[in-house]
């Protein structure tokens, strides 16, 4: 391994320099799903721009611009503001649930000016970071230590907590789930794992019992069996699975998919845009954009294990596993598999706050990317 | 302390590890949702194709237009107008529905108990369906919901169409109407045109018996929508198959003359084609306007029809059942003749009444008409020589004649509701009662009494039969579309045609020889002379008193006590043409029903319809588009 002091890499490194070490292979492809996602977008409304698609657009255009400036910023800096970030991201969750409004049921938004933010978003930016901080200072040995691994669920917890009283049940599970992740990633022991496992096994039968909401209850029941309530509750899924399966083989082609056109799919420019992209493109159009994301979370993979320091890794492999949690559970969502819960598909659903930190998560890896030389000290805090 | 060390190379190698672990672990979620896709997609493709088609077309089903009847040279007895109708589409009323149909009923009238009939129909549908509001608008009333459009939010006008009878009562009897769809009606009847809300069909006559030519084939319209059952466009429109057109027998013209001269009298007269049968006039009075029961009948108008003592919703034609009384002689003479009874020196003397055993058959004719042959007997109508031949003929013999005359059984006429006289017969009566058929029931029914009932169509069926000699049955409908109904040559009867001739000789004396029962009701116009026998039906039991005392006059008694008069005819008299029977109830004074028979005769023959080049279409389909008048 060829050892190189951080000073020399930031000095070796210009703007231009930067640009060019930026993965634009990876940018062409976020960008295709992106337009896939304009172009649904454009679909479920009937053949219009408005109200989703240009605005979905601008956002997408700003997204690229944090995401180029993202990537030009020194991973090191990114780490200095771990904390101040995480810390902030947990003010802004605790002051939704003072003083957010609620849409579709739940306190998720907060306004700040003319902004409209989803603090929960913020959060899964901000606790990989935190984490991957955090984590970046512990040996494997450290990270299985009683007090760091307090340390660690606490930062995991504490947020998870806050999304879980908005609710956001579907947030909550991805906050989890990447948290648990890096702690996996940073080497926690399998003596942690194995009995923690066991716990989440126990613990299910009684979450359902006392911290699920009605309508969460009531969305796993409708999963279960939805043909029960087919005009009710279990509309969601009968309608998506529908869309998705009469798309066949090549699918009904741009602009005539009838499910979303004409109402029957409810939600169809957020969370079940997939379904559309299933109904008008069919199972070859499916399964190629499968492959797009598949190929994306691979270069992530790749970034992760190809960056020479533990944030950068940790970071990388964060950023990367959220975006795959986010296809996962909208995925299984949509096409019936789980119950439904409120996460959208990144890139193509419909929400500026998703979309803009889909894309700052996408600046993220490739600032880890540009900067994959670079050497972190273990107990270095950034260069701010 | 050095910047790097074993602990980072370890933990670099253990987190490459597991990255790679994680990513298998990707993959195979992949691999779930590409097999979930495959699921879905390809194995289940084809039933979710269908689910979404299903979800997205609807069929709705449109009503063919109705087939038009006609007369036989053409004229619409029953169309289709349009109907000028508001509809009223409940989301759209931003101001409420009661309040959209309180505005409506300031521009036109509408009653409380349709607004409530609007709302209970308005709470059963979505928000989107249009219902009718009011139907039938006139012109003037649909210009004004029009120009107060702007402020009438949710009201709609529409044109649609609704079946007209452009005569009104003149026809009802024969072409019947059509009436909105009741729950029984499609406890039979599977066809889906029944489901479509304010649907019609054939409720009585014509417009029930053919009521499936009449109806066509349901349309349909496939459209296309949404969630929420809006249609969002049409994707097929299918316009079914329009109802067939029926050609009648019916001349209207002689139609409208027989409907006016009946009146206001509770009266029937049929007109027939002796040698085909086909009837060329059938009225029943008094009617009613067919249109009501289209439009919707009021409670109050129901009422009348029902109460009336005229019952003007009875067809007297086919359901009324009456006594023949002397109408029948020319039966029980024919029948005499077959029997080899009724020789040329056949004789039978009246002196005014004739007994068997205790009982006294008086003739109507005090003092009796002296000795009489058979054309005499029918001539004077004699009674005591009616009693005296059917007690010699014996009933077996009689019912034998009626039968082959077309009496006694439906004439099968076609139209829904016939019902039938009756001729008794001995075995029928021992069946009945218990009891041996007695002399005394065949004198009674020597003169058309006791237990002989015929409707006035029987009546009619029997003097065309004895006018041309043939076996012919009534005939009413001409053309079913570009059918033709059947159109065979009436074979002979199974009768002689001696037999036959004297009866008509017989008829002939009774109008057209000084003496005769209807000697002053004659046609005397040379070339359109008519044959006849007068009739009367008891309508309540004489009693020996009333006959020793004298008849008491009918037009001393109640009209309701009044006997019925009834008159068969047939002219001309050397080669009949047309027959006619005519019956008005309570009518014997001043025998009302013979003089319409005659002038429904004589202006039937001057028009003579059937001498018409123009009388039915020879070649259908050429005609049913361009009816020729």
């Amino acid at each position: 391994m060829i050892s190189r002091p951080y000073a020399t890499a930031r000095r070796t490194l210009g703007i231009a320099d930067k640009l060019l070490e930026v993965n634009w292979g990876l940018v062409l492809l976020i960008a295709i799903i992106a337009t896939g996602g304009i172009a649904m977008l454009y679909s479920v409304a009937g053949g219009h721009f408005h109200p989703w698609a240009l605005s979905q657009l601008s956002k997408f255009i700003l997204g690229l611009f944090i995401l180029v400036i993202a990537a030009t910023i020194d991973v090191r800096v990114w780490m200095s503001l771990a904390y101040p970030a995480y810390a902030i991201a947990l003010l802004l969750l605790i002051a939704v649930d003072v003083a957010g409004h609620e849409g579709l049921g739940a306190q998720r938004w907060i306004a700040l000016g003319p902004v409209e933010l989803q603090p929960s978003e913020l959060m899964k930016v901000s606790l990989v970071l935190a984490l991957a901080r955090f984590l970046h200072g512990k040996s494997v040995e450290e990270v299985s230590k009683p007090l760091n691994l307090g340390i660690a669920l606490a930062m995991i917890g504490i947020p998870a907590l806050f999304v879980v009283i908005e609710p956001n049940l579907g947030t909550t599970l991805i906050i989890v789930a990447d948290g648990c992740a890096l702690l996996f990633l940073a080497g926690l022991s399998w003596y942690w794992i194995t009995p923690a496992l066991a716990a989440i096994a126990t613990a299910v039968p009684l979450a359902w019992r006392f911290v699920l909401h009605d309508y969460q209850k009531a969305r796993v029941m409708t999963f279960l069996d939805p043909e029960a309530d087919a005009l009710g509750a279990g509309w969601n899924i009968t309608q998506a699975k529908i869309a998705i399966g009469s798309g066949g083989i090549s699918g009904k082609g741009f602009l005539n998919g009838t499910q979303s056109r004409l109402n029957f799919l409810p939600e169809k420019q957020t969370d079940f845009i997939f379904t559309n992209f299933g109904e008008e493109f069919g199972f070859v159009g499916s399964v190629a954009l499968l492959i797009l994301f598949a190929v994306v979370i691979f270069y992530g993979i790749q970034i992760a294990t190809g960056a020479r320091s533990q944030f950068s890794r940790l970071l990388a492999m964060g950023i990367t596993l959220n975006f795959f949690f986010y296809i996962m559970i909208n995925g299984l969502m949509v096409m019936g598999l789980i119950p439904v819960v409120g996460i959208p598909m990144p890139l193509l659903s419909y929400g500026g706050t998703a979309m803009l930190t889909v894309m700052f998560g996408f600046g993220l890896l490739m600032s880890v990317h540009v900067h994959r030389q670079v050497e972190i000290p273990r107990h270095s805090g950034g260069i701010i | 302390m050095p910047l790097f060390d074993k602990k980072d190379k370890s933990r670099y190698a253990t987190f490459t590890r597991r990255s790679l672990g994680l990513g298998g672990g990707m993959a195979l979620v992949f691999g779930i949702l590409a097999g979930r896709l495959y699921q879905l997609q390809i194995r289940d493709g084809d039933q979710y194709m269908t689910e979404a088609e299903d979800n997205r077309i609807n069929e709705r089903l449109l009503a063919p237009p109705r087939g038009r009847i006609f007369d036989r040279f053409g004229v619409e007895l029953a169309n289709n107008r349009r109907n000028y109708r508001v509809l009223l589409v409940a989301e759209q009323a931003t101001e409420g529905v009661e309040q959209a149909l309180e505005t409506i009923g300031k521009v036109i009238a509408i009653s409380d108990a349709q607004k409530k009939r609007v709302l209970a129909t308005l709470a059963q549908n979505k928000k989107f369906v249009p219902v009718p509001v009011a139907e039938n608008l006139s012109w003037e009333e649909f210009s004004r919901i029009n120009m107060h459009l702007p402020y009438l939010p949710g009201v709609q006008p529409d044109v649609g169409e609704t079946r007209d009878y452009p005569f009104n009562d003149e026809l009802v009897h024969i072409l019947g109407y059509v009436a909105q769809v009741s729950p029984g009606d499609k406890k039979n009847d599977e066809d889906p045109l029944l489901d479509i809300p304010g649907y019609r069909i054939g409720k009585r006559g014509i417009e029930r018996q053919y009521d499936d030519a009449l109806r066509g084939t349901a349309g349909a319209s496939r459209v296309e929508v949404n969630a929420y059952g809006r249609v969002i466009r049409e994707l097929g429109h299918d316009a079914g198959v329009p109802g067939q057109d029926i050609w009648l027998t019916i001349d209207h013209d002689v139609q409208q003359f027989v409907s006016k001269r009946l009146g206001n009298e509770s009266a029937a007269c049929i007109v027939t084609d002796v040698a085909t049968g086909d009837i060329i006039a059938m009225a029943s009075t008094p009617g009613y306007d067919p249109n009501l029961f289209n439009v919707g009948i009021s409670p109050d108008q129901w009422k009348d029809l029902t109460i009336s003592d005229h019952k003007p919703l009875l067809d007297k034609v086919m359901s009324g059942v009456y006594p023949p009384g002397s109408t029948f002689k020319p039966v029980v003479a024919l029948a005499a003749v077959e029997a080899g009874l009724a020789t040329p020196d056949y004789r039978v003397s009246c002196n005014g009444a004739t007994t068997l055993g205790n009982h006294t058959f008086h003739c109507w004719k005090k003092g009796g008409h002296g000795t009489l042959d058979l054309e005499g007997g029918l001539k004077n109508s004699c009674d005591v020589f009616f009693y005296e031949t059917a007690r010699r003929l014996g009933i077996d013999k009689i019912q034998e004649v009626a039968l082959k005359l077309g009496m006694g059984a439906p004439t099968g006429i076609e139209l829904p509701g016939e019902k039938s006289g009756f001729i008794p017969s001995r075995a029928w009566k021992q069946k009945r009662y218990g009891v041996a058929w007695q002399q005394g029931d065949t004198m009674s029914c020597g003169i058309g009494q006791g237990y002989v009932t015929a409707t006035p169509l029987q009546m009619a069926l029997e003097v065309s039969r004895i006018a041309s000699g043939r076996n012919i049955s009534p005939r009413l409908v001409h053309m079913v579309g570009n059918e033709l109904t059947r159109r065979e040559v009436a074979a002979p009867l199974d009768l002689s045609e001696q037999g036959l001739a004297r009866v008509r000789e017989g008829m002939n004396q009774v109008t057209n020889v000084p003496g005769g029962t209807a000697y002053a009701f004659r046609i005397a116009e040379p070339g359109f002379e008519m044959a006849g026998k007068t009739g009367t039906a008891q309508v309540r039991a004489y009693s020996q008193e009333e006959h020793l005392r004298g008849v008491t006059k009918d037009s001393a008694l109640d009209w309701k006590l009044r006997d019925h008069g009834l008159f068969i005819a047939f002219a001309p008299v050397a080669q009949p043409k047309y027959a006619c029977a005519c019956l008005v109830e309570h009518g014997a004074v001043g025998h009302p029903q013979v003089l319409m028979a005659r002038d429904v005769l004589l202006y039937t023959q001057k028009r003579d319809p059937l001498g018409m080049p123009s009388a039915y279409p020879l070649k259908a389909a050429s005609l049913a588009g361009s009816p020729v008048r």
